[in-house]
């Protein structure tokens, strides 16, 4: 199996909120509409998530 | 497939309406979604997962194995380990077939580690949104 060894922090953070967003987007809601509007605000959060504890580790490690 | 049993008064889920639905949605990601006729969610379901574990793999995520000790390297080794057999056939496969990486330093190792498990619990997700369907609580 091919080593991924170049992947960064945010790279990885988008993968896993990817998958995950999928996964919650299914299990949660009960029409597609739903699903598909919770699965990208899950994505939006997840991201959004992100930007901010990246910020806040950057001022905290001034 | 919402079957009931009402022994006692009360109204428990028969065992056979929802046990092959979950002991194949562990087994094999999805396959429980599938077996409920449930194409699309199996197909999505299936793909996240094994796309998570594949991408740990391919981080070097070394595997948890479960360790006793103090309460923190319980709770992170034993959830770890059980995080990790989550995955079903992807957990035995990888085993099975020899994958056995070391843990070492280094992010990309680690977010490895994370993924192995996180393919896991989302795999638990897909169980309890199968078991749901399966007795009827959810279309």
């Amino acid at each position: 199996m091919p080593k991924l060894n170049l992947v960064s922090h945010f790279e990885a953070a988008l993968l896993f909120a990817l998958f995950s967003s999928i996964v919650l987007g299914i299990v949660t809601k009960k029409t597609d509409k739903e699903r598909l509007q919770y699965g990208l605000r899950c994505f939006a959060y997840f991201v959004g998530s992100v930007f901010v504890i990246g910020w806040l580790m950057y001022f905290g490690h001034r | 497939m919402a079957n009931t049993s009402t022994s006692a008064g009360t109204s428990t889920p028969a065992f056979r309406a929802w046990l092959p639905v979950v002991a194949l949605g562990w087994l094999i990601p999805g396959g429980g979604h599938f077996l409920l006729h449930r194409r699309g969610r199996g197909a999505l379901v299936s793909l996240s997962v094994i796309m998570m574990f594949v991408l740990g793999l391919m981080m070097r995520g070394p595997m948890f194995q479960p360790q006793t000790g103090d309460l923190l390297t319980t709770i992170i080794y034993t959830g770890g380990f059980i995080g990790d057999v989550c995955s079903g056939i992807l957990y035995f496969l990888a085993v099975w077939l020899g994958y056995a990486q070391p843990d070492v330093a280094g992010h990309v190792h680690d977010y490895g580690a994370k993924f192995l498990v996180a393919a896991g619990l989302l795999n638990v997700l897909a169980l309890t949104d199968a078991y749901e369907i399966a007795i009827g609580k959810k279309d």
